[in-house]
C-alpha cells in the first residue's frame, strides 16, 4: 500500500487522474475503520489533510460555500451555526467530540451512507456539490449526487471540493433518534426547514430509505406534512430498528419540528 | 526472560501523609498513578524480543461439519512461522471450566459462530491475518439449533450430556446441560390472588474494554510462561497443562494487567493457542483480539425465558411461587451448570416464601456460548421476580415498597432450598434505607437537550415526556456454591532491608481485574502487621497457591481472610524470634483460608444435603427515576438511589465505585445491550451496534451502605460487585413500567416497546 | 514509508507500513502503549491523543497523516515523567478501576479544561461522551474532572522541559 500526500489541490487532481484507484482519505473516520478491520485493502491512499483549499467556509453571492474539509466541530462554531442551525445540530450528534474534530462534510458526502448525518440538513439547504478534476469543475445538486446506499456520482478522477448551501430564510432544526444518548448511528433522522422566501416546508430524512430524501410542500399543507414525510420514506428492518418504528418516528419528529419552526 | 519484556513490576505503596491505608479507609488505588500516566502494562501492551504475532481462524458457521483443512498455502506465506490445527494439539484435545467439552481447535465439527479452527504465528499481525485467510477449510453446513425450547426436541449437538450420571438430576431430553428442580412446602398451595407472566432476557455481553490478549514465552525446556489477563490463574494452568501435554510445573501463569473482566475471562481465551504457537516456533508469541473477535470469542450472559406465577394473600404475603426458567447455554458448557442452579436458588427473590416450585434448565444450542457474567443467573430471575412483585402490588393495591417489606427475608429464615440464613441478610433494612433516600423533584422545562430523553438528538423539548419511579430488591450468593470448596492462599514474606526497615511483600494469585483487590491486600496487611511498607508482588502461579477466581463477589472476603491469617502467622513467628529482623533476615509463610464448607443441592428436591449450599448472601434495594418520551419510546434514567448490604466497607470509595459500575451494567441490559443473532450468527459484534452506556446515559447515583457484619467473614466483609447488577435492571424497568403503563416483559427494552408499537 | 513527527515535545521518526494507524505506530513502533486499542473504530475513545492540539482518536488517523504534525499522548501530559494534576485527580477521586479507559479520559479532560477551565456538569458529560468506561459507571469520573478543574493550574512551561501541552490560542 502507498500513501500520497499532495500539498495543493492541483497536485491532488493530477494524482487522481493518473491513478483512479486511489482512495481519498480526509478525516479517516470512515476509511480507517475499513482498513483497521481488513474490510478494504486499497492499493493506495490519497491523503487530503494538507490541502488548504478544502478547509474553511465563506459567503459568496448569498450562498455559503463550505469546504469539503470542514469538520463537524467547525460546523458547530457559532458564526456558521447561526446561519445553518440544522447542520450545526446534526454535527453535534455525530459520533463524539474526537470524531467531530476529524470527520468532514466531504467524507460524509463521499461515503454517501443513508445514515449520513450532514445529508438531511444539506438537502433542506438546497445543497449543491462542487466537484473538480483535471478536466474542470462542475456542480451537482445533492439529490443528483446521492445515487444509492454508499453510492455517489463522483467520477473516478474527481474530488469533492466544496458544498454550496443556501443560508436559512426561516427556522430549521435537526433531530436524530438513537437508542442511547451519545455515539449512535441514526435509527432515523430528520432535518426540517421553513423557507420563508418560497413559503415552503422542506424536510429531509435519514436512515429511512436507500438515500436521504427531500420532501417539500407549501406552508399551507402543514397539517398533512408529517404524513407526507412518512409516506415518502422507504425504511427497512435492520439491527438498529424496524421499518414501522421508523415511519412512526418520522411522523412524530416532523410534527414536533413544525411546532418548533413555524413559530 | 528477555530484557524487553515489560511485565507488572512489584507495586510499591508509599503511604500518603496522614493516611495509614488501613481497612475502612478509602486508600488511593496502589496501581492508580501508573494507570493514569499510561505506564501500567496491560496484557495487550506486553512486548518481548523476537516476538511473533498470533491470530485465530474462526468458523463462519454456527453449525457445520469440517470435511478438510488445507494449510498448505498459509504456511508458505511471508513471515509465517506456524500454522496449527487440532492435529497439532500436543495433549488433551478438549478443555472446559466444568466439563472438558470444548475443543482447543475444532476437530470434525464447529458448533458456534466464531469457534476457533486454526491458529497462525507470523512476524507482523497483518501477515498472520493474511495467512489465516489463506487457510482453506471445507465446511458442510448443518442446520443450527437456535431456539432453546425446540432444542429440547432436536438432535443433540454433543454426543454426551455433561451432567448425565454425575449425581445431577436426571433429564433425558436432548441438549440438556443441567436441570434443577426446587420443591419447597406445597407447590400446589393456592391463595387469594395470583399473577403470572412470561419474561425474556436477551444476551448481554461483558464488553470489558481490554481486549483478550497475552504473551507466551517458551522457556527453552519445553515449558511456557503465559502472561495473560485472566480471572483465575491456577484454573487456567490446570486446563492449559493437560492440553499441552505438560506437567503442571511446565506451565506458569502470570497475571498481566487486566482491562476489566465481569466474568468474561473465567474461560480460557488465547492461553493454549498462544502456548502452542510459542512452543512450535520456539519464539515468544503475542495474541491480541480485536473488538469484533472479542465479542465473538468469549462467553456471554445466558439469555433466558422465564414463566412465573406468584400467589399471595390480600395482605400481600407470598404464599406460593412457581417459576420455570429456561437458559440458552449456547454451544459449550462453560459454567452453565452453576448458573442454572443459581438462577433457581434466587428465583423467589429475597422474600419469605412457604411454598415454591422452581425448575431451571439450561440447554445446548448453536447460539453463542454462555457462561459467567456479573450476577450469574440471579440477574435473570430478579428481573422476572420483581416484575411479578410489581404486578402483585398493582393487583392488590399495595404500595410496592410496603409489599416487599412485608415479605422481606431476615437472618434465621429458611430459603426455598431449606438452607437457614445463618449470616446477615438485612433485606428489610436495605429496603427502608433505600426508600428513605429523598427522590429529587422533576427538573423544570425548558431544559438542555442532553437532560431530556433523546439527548443531543434533539428529539423533544418536553413533548410526550412521562416520568416514572420504580423499586426493586435483589440478592445473591457470595462465593462459590454447591460443594465447589473454593479456597484462597496468601503468602507473606517479611524481610528487613539494608537499612533495617521491615518490608512486607505479599504474594497472592488473586486477580486484580479493576475491582481493587490489590488495595484490599495492602490495607489488610498494613492493618495486621501495623506496617506501612507493604509491597504487592506480581501475581503468578509460580509463587503462591490458588486464590480462586475473581468471581462470585468472593475475592475481597477470601483474600482479606488469607492475607490476615498469613500476617497472623508471620507476627507469631516474628515474636518467637524476639520481635525484629536483621538486615537480610526474613520470615516467609503461606497460609490457606477457607470459607465454611458447602454441599450440592439434592438432585430430586433441590434441597440442601448438608448445612448449606451457599456460603453467604448479600442484598440490595434500588429506586430508579426515569423519563420516557412516550411517542418515540426513548428513555432517560434520571436518578438512582440504592442501599446495599455490604457487611463492612473495607475501602468505601472502592465500594461505591463497584456499586456505580454495577448499576451501569444493569442499566445497559435494561435499555440498550443485546448480542443479536440470526440463525446463530452474531450480527452486531462491534461497539457501533452493541451499545453500552456512555457518560450521557448514566444518572447520578445516591448510595447508602448498610454495614451489618457477616459473622464468619474477615472484618465482617461481604462481596459488593454483583448485587447492584442483580437489582438495577429490575429497578429501571419497574420505573419504565410506571412511566408508560406497559408490561415490558423483555429486556433490553426497545423504543418500539416504550412507544407501544 | 518513514514518518517524522513531534511526539510529546520530541522529534521522532518511525518506519511504518502505509496502512497502519497512528495508534499502531505509537504502541508498536514508538514505545508508547498509553493510548489503548479497545475498539479501533473510534467508538470508545480509549486511543484519544492530541493532534495539533485537537482531541482525536489515534486509531482513525493514518500514520502518514501524522507526518510533520504534533502529537501529545497520555505519557506526555505531565512532562518529564511528572504526574499531571488531571492524572492525580483521577486517582484521588476513585475514577480508576481497571484503568483501560483512563488514558483516553485523561486526554479528553485535558482537552476540555484547556477550552473550558470551569465546565458545567452538562459540558463535562458531553465532552466525555466519546469515552466508554465499563467499570466505573462514570460517576467518579465526573468527580475527577471537577477536582481537576480546581487543581489544574494554567499551563506553564518550566524552563528546560520540553513543551507538552498548551491550550489553543
Amino acid at each position: 500500500m502507498e500513501v500520497f500526500t499532495p500539498r495543493t489541490l492541483d497536485e491532488a487532481l493530477k494524482l487522481r487522474a493518473e491513478e483512479p484507484d486511489l482512495v481519498p482519505i480526509e478525516g479517516g473516520t470512515d476509511v480507517m475503520v475499513e482498513l483497521n478491520f481488513d474490510r478494504a485493502r486499497p492499493r493506495a491512499l490519497l491523503n487530503l489533510n494538507e490541502l488548504r483549499e478544502l478547509r474553511g467556509w465563506s459567503r459568496t453571492n448569498g450562498h455559503l460555500r463550505l469546504g469539503a474539509g470542514l469538520t463537524y466541530t467547525e460546523a458547530r462554531a457559532p458564526d456558521l451555526a447561526e446561519q445553518l442551525p440544522a447542520l450545526a445540530e446534526a454535527a453535534r450528534t455525530v459520533g463524539s467530540p474526537p470524531i467531530q474534530n476529524r470527520g468532514t462534510l466531504g467524507g460524509n458526502l463521499g461515503t454517501a451512507s443513508p445514515a449520513g448525518d450532514s445529508l438531511p440538513p444539506l438537502l433542506v439547504g438546497d445543497a449543491e456539490i462542487e466537484l473538480e478534476s483535471v478536466r474542470g469543475a462542475r456542480t451537482l445538486p445533492l439529490e443528483d449526487f446521492l445515487l444509492g446506499p454508499k453510492r455517489n456520482a463522483l467520477a473516478p478522477d474527481e474530488l469533492i471540493t466544496a458544498v454550496r448551501v443556501r443560508p436559512r430564510s426561516g427556522r430549521q432544526t435537526f433531530m436524530k433518534v438513537g437508542p442511547r444518548n451519545a455515539m449512535v448511528i441514526a435509527v432515523v433522522s430528520l432535518a426540517v426547514a421553513v423557507d420563508r422566501e418560497r413559503e415552503e416546508l422542506r424536510a429531509a430524512y435519514g436512515s429511512a430509505g436507500p438515500v436521504p430524501r427531500l420532501v417539500t410542500a407549501p406552508v399551507g399543507e402543514r397539517a398533512t406534512f408529517p404524513e407526507q414525510v412518512a409516506a415518502a420514506a422507504s425504511p427497512i428492518d435492520d439491527v438498529r430498528g424496524t421499518a414501522s418504528y421508523r415511519r412512526h418516528a418520522l411522523r412524530v419528529l416532523t410534527e414536533r419540528a413544525l411546532d418548533r419552526c413555524l413559530v | 526472560m528477555p530484557e524487553e519484556s515489560r511485565i507488572g513490576d512489584p507495586v510499591a505503596t508509599p503511604p500518603r501523609p496522614l493516611e495509614l491505608g488501613r481497612i475502612g479507609e478509602s486508600l488511593r488505588r496502589v496501581d492508580g498513578i501508573p494507570k493514569a500516566t499510561g505506564e501500567f502494562a496491560y496484557s495487550s501492551d506486553l512486548v518481548a524480543a523476537g516476538m511473533l504475532w498470533g491470530h485465530t481462524l474462526r468458523s463462519p458457521h454456527a453449525h457445520a461439519r469440517i470435511q478438510a483443512i488445507d494449510v498448505s498455502d498459509a504456511v508458505r506465506m511471508p513471515g509465517v512461522h506456524a500454522v496449527l490445527t487440532h492435529e497439532d494439539v500436543p495433549g488433551r484435545k478438549t478443555y472446559g471450566l466444568e466439563f472438558p467439552d470444548q475443543p482447543v481447535l475444532a476437530i470434525d465439527r464447529v458448533r458456534y459462530f466464531g469457534e476457533p479452527v486454526a491458529i497462525v504465528a507470523a512476524e507482523h499481525p497483518e501477515q498472520a491475518r493474511r495467512a489465516a485467510a489463506a487457510i482453506r477449510v471445507v465446511y458442510d453446513p448443518l442446520e443450527p439449533v437456535v431456539d432453546s425450547e425446540r432444542a429440547l426436541e432436536q438432535d443433540p449437538i454433543h454426543d454426551e450430556s455433561p451432567t448425565a450420571g454425575h449425581g445431577y438430576r436426571d433429564d433425558p431430553r436432548p441438549n440438556v446441560v443441567r436441570t434443577i428442580v426446587i420443591r419447597h412446602g406445597d407447590p400446589e398451595a393456592t391463595a387469594d390472588v395470583a399473577v403470572s407472566g412470561v419474561y425474556e432476557l436477551g444476551i448481554q455481553d461483558q464488553a470489558f474494554l481490554g481486549p483478550e490478549s497475552g504473551l507466551v514465552v517458551p522457556d527453552g525446556e519445553g515449558g511456557v510462561d503465559i502472561y495473560v489477563a485472566t480471572q483465575w490463574l491456577h484454573v487456567d494452568r490446570d486446563q492449559v497443562a493437560p492440553c499441552l501435554g505438560l506437567p503442571t510445573e511446565g506451565v506458569r501463569i502470570h497475571l498481566a494487567g487486566v482491562g476489566g473482566a465481569f466474568g468474561g475471562r473465567e474461560d480460557l481465551s488465547m492461553q493454549i493457542h498462544g502456548a502452542m504457537l510459542a512452543l512450535h516456533a520456539s519464539r515468544p508469541v503475542k495474541m491480541v483480539y480485536n473488538r469484533e473477535e472479542s465479542f465473538v470469542g468469549h462467553i456471554h450472559r445466558h439469555p433466558a425465558r422465564i414463566w412465573a406465577e406468584h400467589r399471595a394473600k390480600t395482605d400481600g404475603k407470598l404464599v406460593c411461587v412457581r417459576m420455570r426458567i429456561l437458559l440458552d447455554g449456547g454451544a459449550y458448557a462453560s459454567s452453565s451448570t452453576a448458573v442454572t442452579s443459581n438462577a433457581a436458588s434466587f428465583a423467589c427473590g429475597p422474600y419469605a416464601v412457604e411454598n415454591a416450585l422452581v425448575e431451571s434448565t439450561c440447554v445446548y444450542t448453536n447460539n453463542p456460548p454462555c457462561g459467567a457474567m456479573r450476577g450469574f443467573g440471579a440477574v435473570q430471575t430478579c428481573f422476572a421476580a420483581e416484575a411479578q412483585m410489581d404486578k402483585l402490588s398493582a393487583k392488590l393495591g399495595l404500595d410496592p415498597v410496603e409489599l416487599r417489606l412485608r415479605n422481606a427475608l431476615a437472618s434465621g429464615d429458611t430459603l426455598p432450598t431449606g438452607q437457614k440464613i445463618a449470616g446477615s441478610l438485612p433485606v428489610a433494612e436495605v429496603i427502608r434505607r433505600c426508600a428513605a433516600i429523598p427522590v429529587p423533584e422533576p427538573e423544570p422545562l425548558p431544559r438542555e437537550a442532553i437532560r431530556l430523553p433523546g439527548g443531543s438528538g434533539n428529539t423533544t423539548r418536553g413533548e410526550g415526556v412521562q416520568r416514572g419511579v420504580g423499586f426493586a430488591v435483589g440478592f445473591k450468593n457470595i462465593a462459590y456454591s454447591e460443594g465447589f470448596d473454593d479456597y484462597t492462599a496468601a503468602r507473606v514474606r517479611l524481610y528487613a532491608d539494608s537499612a533495617g526497615e521491615l518490608v512486607a511483600e505479599i504474594h497472592s494469585a488473586g486477580a486484580e481485574v479493576g475491582q481493587g483487590v490489590s488495595n484490599v491486600i495492602v490495607q489488610v496487611a498494613r492493618t495486621e502487621l501495623e506496617l506501612d511498607n507493604v509491597v504487592v508482588a506480581p501475581h503468578s502461579t509460580a509463587s503462591v497457591d490458588s486464590a480462586g477466581s475473581a468471581s462470585a463477589s468472593r475475592l475481597t472476603w477470601m483474600t482479606a481472610g488469607a492475607v490476615r491469617i498469613a500476617c497472623e502467622a508471620v507476627r507469631e513467628e516474628l515474636e518467637r524470634r524476639g520481635g525484629g529482623l536483621e538486615p537480610g533476615e526474613e520470615v516467609d509463610l503461606e497460609r490457606i483460608y477457607r470459607h465454611k464448607p458447602t454441599s450440592p443441592l439434592d438432585p430430586e428436591t433441590g434441597q440442601i444435603t448438608g448445612e448449606r449450599a451457599h456460603v453467604a448472601f448479600a442484598c440490595a434495594a434500588m429506586r430508579a427515576v426515569v423519563e420516557v418520551d412516550s411517542d418515540l419510546g426513548l428513555a432517560r434514567v434520571a436518578w438512582i438511589g440504592t442501599a446495599q448490604d455490604v457487611g463492612k466497607a473495607l475501602n468505601p470509595q472502592a465500594v461505591e465505585g463497584q456499586i456505580e459500575g454495577g448499576t451501569a451494567q444493569g442499566l445497559g441490559l435494561a435499555l440498550m445491550e443485546e448480542i443479536q443473532t440470526r440463525d446463530g450468527l452474531i450480527v452486531n459484534a462491534s461497539f457501533t451496534d452493541y451499545l453500552i452506556p456512555t457518560a450521557l446515559d448514566m444518572p447520578p447515583v445516591v448510595i447508602e451502605l448498610v454495614e451489618e457484619a457477616e459473622p464468619d467473614a474477615p472484618y465482617g466483609v461481604k462481596g459488593v460487585g454483583e448485587p447492584p447488577t442483580v437489582v438495577s435492571t429490575a429497578a429501571i424497568v419497574s420505573a419504565l413500567r410506571a412511566a408508560t403503563g406497559y408490561e415490558l416483559a423483555r429486556v433490553p427494552v426497545r423504543p418500539d416497546d416504550l412507544a407501544g408499537l | 514509508m518513514r514518518i517524522s513527527l513531534t511526539l510529546n515535545g520530541l522529534e521522532r521518526d518511525a518506519d511504518v507500513w502505509a496502512g497502519e494507524s497512528l495508534l499502531y505506530v505509537l504502541r508498536e513502533r514508538l514505545g508508547l502503549p498509553g493510548a489503548k486499542n479497545a475498539c479501533e473504530q473510534g467508538e470508545c475513545g480509549s486511543c484519544s491523543v492530541l493532534l495539533d492540539g485537537e482531541l482525536v482518536c489515534a486509531c482513525l488517523v493514518l500514520a502518514g497523516q501524522a507526518d510533520g504534525h504534533e502529537v501529545v499522548t497520555v505519557e506526555g501530559l505531565g512532562g518529564s515523567g511528572d504526574v499531571h494534576p488531571i492524572q492525580d485527580a483521577f486517582v484521588q477521586a476513585g475514577a480508576v478501576q481497571c484503568g483501560f479507559c483512563t488514558p483516553g479520559l485523561v486526554m479528553a479532560t485535558a482537552d476540555l479544561l484547556s477550552r473550558r477551565p470551569n465546565p458545567t456538569e452538562d459540558e463535562i458529560r458531553e465532552a466525555l461522551s466519546g469515552n466508554l468506561c465499563r467499570c466505573t459507571g462514570y460517576v467518579k469520573i465526573f468527580d475527577a474532572v471537577r477536582l481537576a478543574a480546581v487543581s489544574t493550574p494554567p499551563t506553564v512551561d518550566p524552563p528546560g522541559d520540553p513543551p507538552v501541552f498548551s491550550p489553543p490560542e
